[in-house]
């Protein structure tokens, strides 16, 4: 029961620092994945999140859901899900009454003129942590990753291919890690 | 009360079909709420989209939030948020079980060896594209920067770079903009 009210803890405290939607919550999750590797690693991390990905729904409430299942069950799942957006559901409805105020508000503006490029800051460094995950899986460089990196990203960037689902990338990538010795 | 049952609904289709990040539900997002049900005006998503980037957490939660209070006080506040959520519960309840069962399975483990990868590009994609469509001047720059590196480097808690650029803007920002204006 401890565990589970931690990890509520842990994903209210996500919930209220993520600035700038879906990818915000990964830095607050990589942490969580540096303080309690018994919960989930670096590595589930990102399984998690290739899953929420290829799923419908708001990426940081879909690794919310699958982290809090994979460490306590359904009802971890949803208690981890639920502590995430509490937060934001508190804030909205505590400037509702206010809402055009807020808007228009110059400090609100400033400091959220601030907060947007930390948050966007944070998502880079968790990126950066991602990539080494994917590009040194077991402590040494795999250089057949990094050359598969760099062609998806390559692919990504051509304008045809900037419609396509994440879920196509990742079911190639998964084939492409089954067929060939990466 | 038969509201609520319709905000949940409307929500739960919103949700459902939101694929890859928040901003492809904003169309969806308007024909349940604008027209269909004529919730909000088409107007006011705008106001509700810079709101809900103005507070913490995910817009599509922010934004059932914000609808559901209009329509419905705190519970259609809560029946729709709840709704914008439950695809996401019982989809990936129902995959994370399933994957559970497999994670020994050399093909699994090889294939995640290769989803990790795709991963990681489908990340700094995002990212690049939202620095592309948030930054908007060498400060903002300057502070992303700032807090990649901190992180990076010092591997504090992400909470601290949050607090410290919520200080900064509050209060640095506030002084420059005043210095600008009184120099107008």
């Amino acid at each position: 029961m401890n565990r589970i009210l931690l990890m509520c803890l842990e994903f209210f405290k996500a919930g209220l620092f993520s600035i700038g939607g879906g990818l915000a919550t990964l830095p607050f999750l990589q942490k969580m994945a540096d303080n309690h590797p018994d919960w989930f690693t670096h590595d589930n991390l990102i399984d998690m999140v290739a899953v929420a990905e290829s799923t419908p729904g708001p990426i940081g409430v879909n690794v919310a859901t699958y982290a809090g299942f994979s460490t306590n069950g359904l009802f971890g799942g949803i208690l981890s899900t639920l502590s995430l957006i509490l937060p934001s559901f508190l804030c909205i409805l505590i400037i509702y009454g206010f809402w055009q105020r807020y808007k228009e508000n110059n400090r609100v503006q400033r400091t959220f003129a601030a907060l947007r490029p930390a948050g966007l800051g944070l998502i880079c460094a968790a990126c950066f942590t991602v990539f080494k995950g994917a590009v040194i899986p077991d402590g040494g460089l795999r250089l057949s990753c990094l050359i598969m990196f760099v062609i998806f990203f390559a692919l990504m960037q051509i304008p045809k291919m900037k419609k396509i689902h994440p879920l196509f990338y990742i079911l190639f990538a998964a084939l492409i890690g089954v067929l060939l010795p990466l | 009360m038969k509201n609520l049952f319709k905000l949940y609904w409307a929500f739960f289709k919103i949700g459902l079909f939101t694929i890859g990040g928040g901003y492809a539900m904003l169309p969806l997002m308007e024909r349940e709420a604008v027209e269909n049900n004529k919730w909000v005006e088409k107007e006011e998503m705008l106001d509700i989209y810079t709101i809900s980037q103005c507070t913490p957490g995910v817009i599509a939660v922010n934004t059932a939030t914000f609808i559901g209070k209009k329509v419905g006080g705190f519970f259609g506040a809560l029946f729709a948020t709840l709704g914008v959520v439950s695809p996401s519960l019982i989809i990936i309840t129902l995959i994370a079980s399933f994957f559970n069962n497999y994670t020994d399975n050399p093909y699994v483990i090889k294939a995640f060896i290769g989803i990790r990868v795709a991963v990681a590009a489908l990340i700094l994609n995002s990212t690049v594209g939202m620095i592309r469509k948030g930054i908007k001047n060498p400060y903002q720059i300057g502070i992303m920067i700032a807090g990649a590196l901190t992180m990076i480097i010092f591997n504090v808690s992400p909470i601290i770079v949050i607090i410290v650029a919520g200080i900064f803007g509050l209060f640095i920002f506030d002084v420059r903009a005043d210095k600008e204006e009184t120099n107008e």
